[in-house]
């Protein structure tokens, strides 16, 4: 194996295909965006020179700092949620539903692999206020209350969809994390019991410092995921109110492609990217620190 | 085995696949880009069914021979997204020979400057001239489009509605309109019906823009495109404030933002909202029995009233060519069959919209077409119109078109007020 490592030519084979595809896909179209952010127009009206005018621009935009503040909003709620959520119904599956297990497992899963589309379209039904009253109405209704119109006031707006992105990838946390505690021995817990820690005390001292590693694993891809959220909002409420529930990825893509301005869209995908970059350097010295102290 | 992989092999097979790939991507362009066209393709909107229709009748009768040469194909878009999907088709040279003109007219003319969309003076013997001066007041002197409608647009109301609850004159002015609101929210009928789903919500800032023209008469949004004024100035807030009030009282309906076009023209044929601002393109919807539960006759046109102190009148009448289709100047130039049939829907468009559809289009049609009387009424107030006005967007970019027809249902819905609206329009007009 060594011998073949060790050979130039042989590394450069094996690794040459994939770098030459990773390089024509992934860097150079970033390469060339950081290009465009240095120029203003589109591939229909041609692009000019414009400086450092995009960037000028990022400050005196009134729509960036509430896509922003969206974004940010909506990484930490929804990756607080999923991964609570889905640490939660771990603990479920680990300790109180042993027998049943993979009957909820496969229930609480099935979202995950439901297409996000279909999701916003049934949550939609779900929350629907007029013309027809959806099935949340109907029970609001029921208990006397008034129904609400979720999808005109940004903060109901947002409601929807943090419950609809929880609900939908719960189910994928729970399971990553379900892997995580069964690594914990059973006689570790057992000996806990004997001693007389109760299960409150048991979560608290045993299994939540163990499970703190996948714990990790998971706030990362969740705060990488969310980050990056587009799909499941322009589904449901396609960035309104207005423009109330429109994260960066969805005004990056109404500014170039629908508006036409490819270098400001660019400048908006460079400040997203440098938004994931300082979150992932966040999360490294913070990881890093917890691995040093272990 | 291991032996046969040397490396010029693979270096060679690598080349190769590349060589596949880059050929693969930079041949996808569709076949309208090349000089003989498989297809006639369309691209078309899933909110305007007409013109397909329309096309689909031509291409099994009138232009059955073009049809053979070269087949019509129709691929549907939603209206909302259409701009960017003509922007992206546009970027890649992938242009059908046919589609449906971009919603903000800048775009259009941003297309032909850059040479991809035809100028169709040449191909437009059998246009009106109405229609035609209409384009060009529109296209800054350039027929870019053809007018497959040429619309009025205005008030619709239902009359039994408005006779059973006492509306027995129709309202000829702002404050008459406004009190018959009152009158129909107070005997629980929904007074308007209008979309405010995302970009729908064009339906209520048409209102928005009438009122401005009324209020301030017919140059008053040129003003604005000129920028001698502004959105955000004390009269034009004030006009969205009228607007906002409405929705404010709940005239719009129980939630305008969850209405899309074709609920809100649902909801008034089938009687449940008295009136409906609307151009003259929903005729077919009109004349059709299974869609208008309340009847053809039943049906009423209403000019924008005008509004007390104002210098507008009813009869500057917002008119426009609705949705039109432009041509893609590189699909028509040097394709025979594609010439063979724009020329064929040129000499026919208008008569069998006409007959099949009640569509009054800006093409010349055969006097023998027999039309129900409605939409003879409004064939009869196109032809007095005098003077033309544009619609709120107009004069506006993309992206103002887009973020004020966003919010279009928000002040319908009363959850923005006029100056909110303005502001936020005025912060995208670029």
């Amino acid at each position: 194996m060594h011998s073949v490592l060790g050979d130039r030519k042989s590394v450069a084979i094996l690794l040459g295909p994939a770098l030459l595809v990773y390089s024509l896909i992934m860097l150079v179209p970033m390469l060339w965006s950081l290009g465009y952010t240095f120029f203003t127009g589109s591939v229909i009206s041609g692009f000019t020179w414009a400086g450092t005018a995009n960037f000028s621009k990022l400050f005196d935009d009134p729509a960036l700092p509430d896509a922003l503040w969206f974004t940010v909003k909506y990484a930490v709620v929804i990756t607080v949620g999923q991964v609570l959520v889905g640490y939660l119904l771990a603990l479920l599956y680990v300790y109180f539903l042993r027998r049943a297990g993979s009957v909820i497992r496969t229930l609480v899963f099935f979202p995950v692999v439901l297409p996000t589309v279909a999701v916003a379209l049934l949550f939609q039904k779900f929350f629907e206020y007029a013309p027809q009253t959806g099935p949340v109405n109907a029970v609001i209704e029921a208990f006397g209350g008034t129904g609400v119109d979720w999808f005109s006031t940004p903060g109901h707006a947002f409601l929807v969809v943090a419950l609809m992105d929880i609900w939908r990838s719960m189910g994928f946390y729970a399971v990553l994390l379900y892997a995580g505690l069964l690594d914990i021995p059973d006689e570790m817990m057992e000996a806990a019991s004997m001693d007389g820690a109760g299960t409150w005390r048991q979560i608290r001292s045993i299994v939540l410092p163990l499970s703190l590693p996948v714990l990790v694993s998971s706030l990362v891809f969740s705060i990488n995921g969310t980050l990056k959220a587009f799909d499941s909002i322009y589904a449901l409420t396609g960035g309104g109110p207005g423009s109330a529930t429109t994260p960066l990825t969805l005004y990056m893509y109404q500014t170039s492609f629908a508006y036409g301005d490819y270098g400001y869209g660019s400048t908006i995908a460079l400040t997203l990217t440098m938004l994931c970059l300082l979150v992932t350097i966040f999360i490294f010295r913070g990881t890093r620190r917890d691995l040093a102290q272990g | 085995m291991a032996s046969h992989f040397k490396p010029k092999h693979l270096m060679a097979a690598a080349g190769a696949v590349a060589l596949v790939l880059s050929t693969a991507a930079c041949g996808g362009s569709s076949d309208s880009g090349s000089t003989t066209a498989k297809n006639f393709s369309f691209l078309a909107i899933n909110e305007n069914t007409t013109i397909a229709k329309t096309l689909t009748t031509l291409s099994q009768k009138e232009c059955a021979t073009q049809n053979t040469a070269q087949p019509l194909e129709i691929k549907n878009q939603a209206q909302a997204s259409l701009d960017q999907q003509l922007q992206l088709l546009a970027g890649q040279g992938a242009l059908p020979q046919l589609f449906t003109a971009a919603n903000a007219p800048s775009l259009t003319s941003q297309l032909a400057d850059n040479g991809t969309v035809l100028d169709a003076a040449a191909v437009s013997e059998s246009v009106l001239p109405a229609a035609s001066s209409t384009i060009k007041s529109l296209y800054d002197g350039k027929q870019l489009v053809l007018p497959t409608e040429l619309n009025i647009e205005g008030i619709w109301y239902n009359k039994k509605l408005l006779t059973d609850n006492g509306i027995t004159t129709v309202p000829s002015t702002w404050e008459d309109l406004v009190a018959a609101f009152a009158k129909l929210q107070g005997a629980g009928v929904q007074p308007i019906s209008q979309a405010g789903k995302g970009g729908d919500g064009w339906g209520v800032t048409r209102w928005v823009g009438n009122y401005i023209l009324r209020q301030q008469g017919p140059d008053a949004l040129k003003k604005v495109a000129d920028g001698s004024a502004k959105l955000t100035d004390p009269q034009y807030v004030a006009a969205a404030d009228a607007i906002a009030a409405l929705g404010k009282a709940g005239y719009f309906g129980k939630s305008p933002t969850s209405i899309d076009y074709a609920t809100a023209l649902n909801t008034f044929l089938t009687g449940k909202a008295a009136f409906i601002y609307m151009g003259s393109w929903a005729l077919s919807d009109f004349n059709d029995e299974t869609k208008n539960k309340i009847g053809v006759d039943n049906v009423g046109f209403l000019k924008f009233p005008t509004v007390a102190g104002g210098v507008g009148t009813a009869d500057q009448m917002p008119a426009n060519v609705g949705t039109a289709v432009a041509i893609s100047k590189k699909a028509y130039e040097g394709d025979a069959n594609t010439q063979a049939w724009v020329k064929c829907i040129v000499d026919n468009y208008g008569t069998v919209a006409l007959r099949d559809s009640s569509q009054i289009t800006g093409f010349t049609t055969d006097s023998a077409v027999e039309v129900p009387a409605l939409t003879k009424e409004i064939q009869t107030e196109i032809g007095n119109v005098q003077s033309s006005v544009l619609w709120f967007e107009g004069y506006f970019s993309a992206k103002a078109t887009t973020v004020s027809q966003s919010n279009g249902g928000l002040l319908g819905s009363g959850q923005l007020t006029g100056e909110k609206f303005m502001q936020t329009v005025t912060a995208n007009l670029g």
